[in-house]
């Protein structure tokens, strides 16, 4: 029996802020946070990723083949309220660092939780892309993105 | 024409020798005179460097950070495969079994070295552990940090794994391994000042270099390092903006 059949499957549609969607399966199952592990990844100005560190290509589930040149939004879990991600971006693009908790999407459709931090990098005064680092987060700060992003949702 | 170098305080001490013997060496493939500066301790090594007083600086990887963007020095190349990682450990016979299980007011021994201490407060971070809900005692090397660990003075232990992997068998028996961090893109770099700028590639040729003849080899062995590659300006600022989001 695969995993997926011991939980519930729910196929959702994902807006995406570039007017693109797609109908990804939900599977409401949880992978641990890797120990002692980074996940590392750059985008350029548009959000699109140019490196992905192995943990990053471990933990999404997809190749790292999949991951280059894909839109960094391919990660965005359907229970993460849009503002999360206007404040993200409006943050990144005044030059500034963002740090937030963010529930992550797998190919799989299962879903880990990290700490992101995104810092623009910024080359001979001027912003060419950004990175974005992700760590372990608690289990209390988890609880109050969760609550808080539920009420995000019905906004 | 003198050339000053100095080296991050931390490095195991049983290779102190070994930067004499590479000064040595450095001198004779740039026939110049290198005069070899060591610190015990990373403030005032920092304040040095600051007052212009080197030209060469092996650093660690947040001290890189602050070289290249506030003072102009340039990153040429970095050791092989030796990337920085920090492990957090405990006595062997602790109830502590994982970071989780750490409670605020842990009683935490650590050096002075910035980057392991960045990088063991990160991760802390899963047992909501910070700088506010602990109690962090510095101390000169990571000797006594294991011996703190030894007696139970402390809860919980900041290593740069090199220097763990370094303590004697004895002293590893006596303690658990919490977590290790495996980053694998930070390290230490060696950087040219401002005013060396022109020698940078002769300079980078010669230690790119020293792993191909029996002199460069041994002097390489004395360091502990096993050879250098080179650290593209790129390469060096990616390593520096993954360190600003470690920053809070």
């Amino acid at each position: 029996m695969s995993e997926h059949e011991l939980t519930d499957v729910r196929e959702v549609v994902i807006n995406y802020y570039d007017g693109s969607s797609r109908t990804v399966s939900i599977v409401d199952r949880e992978v641990p946070y890797p120990e002692g592990k980074l996940i590392v990844s750059r985008t350029d100005k548009q959000g699109v990723i140019t490196h992905a560190n192995q943990a990053f290509v471990d933990m999404s589930g997809y190749s790292q083949d999949e991951l280059i040149g894909k839109n960094h939004y391919i990660l965005r879990h359907p229970d993460m309220p849009t503002v999360a991600f206007t404040g993200l971006w409006e943050t990144i693009e005044a030059g500034n660092k963002w740090h937030g908790y963010v529930k992550n999407l797998r190919k799989d459709g299962a879903y880990y939780w990290v700490k992101a931090t995104v810092i623009p990098n910024i080359r001979n005064g001027e912003v060419v892309g950004y990175t974005s680092v992700r760590r372990k987060p608690s289990r209390s700060k988890i609880a109050e993105s969760e609550a808080l992003y539920v009420t995000l949702m019905e906004a | 024409m003198t050339l000053n170098l100095t080296v991050s305080p931390d490095f195991a001490p049983d290779h102190i020798s070994g930067w004499f013997i590479f000064n040595t060496w450095l001198q004779r493939q740039l026939d110049a005179r290198v005069h070899l500066e060591l610190y015990d301790c990373f403030d005032k090594q920092r304040e040095d460097i600051k007052a212009g007083n080197f030209d060469l600086v092996y650093a660690n990887p947040f001290d890189a950070s602050m070289l290249v963007r506030e003072l102009g020095f340039k990153a040429i190349v970095r050791p092989v495969a030796k990337p920085d990682e920090t492990i957090i450990a405990t006595h062997v016979d602790s109830m502590v079994n994982a970071v989780e299980d750490l409670k605020a007011g842990a009683k935490l021994f650590a050096t002075d070295d910035p980057d392991v201490n960045r990088i063991g407060m990160i991760m802390l971070e899963p047992a909501d552990l910070d700088q506010t809900n602990t109690v962090t005692t510095t101390v000169n090397s990571y000797v006594i940090v294991a011996k703190n660990l030894l007696n139970k003075s402390a809860d919980a232990g900041f290593f740069l794994k090199d220097a763990y992997d370094e303590l004697s068998e004895l002293i590893r028996k006596q303690m658990k391994v919490l977590v290790s961090s495996e980053i694998s893109v930070v390290h230490h770099t060696l950087l040219v000042g401002p005013k060396l700028q022109k020698l940078a590639p002769q300079i980078q040729q010669h230690l790119i270099n020293m792993v191909d003849d029996d002199k460069g080899r041994g002097v390489l062995e004395s360091m502990n390092l096993e050879g250098w590659e080179v650290m593209t300006e790129e390469e060096t600022e990616f390593m520096i903006d993954l360190i600003d989001t470690l920053i809070d």
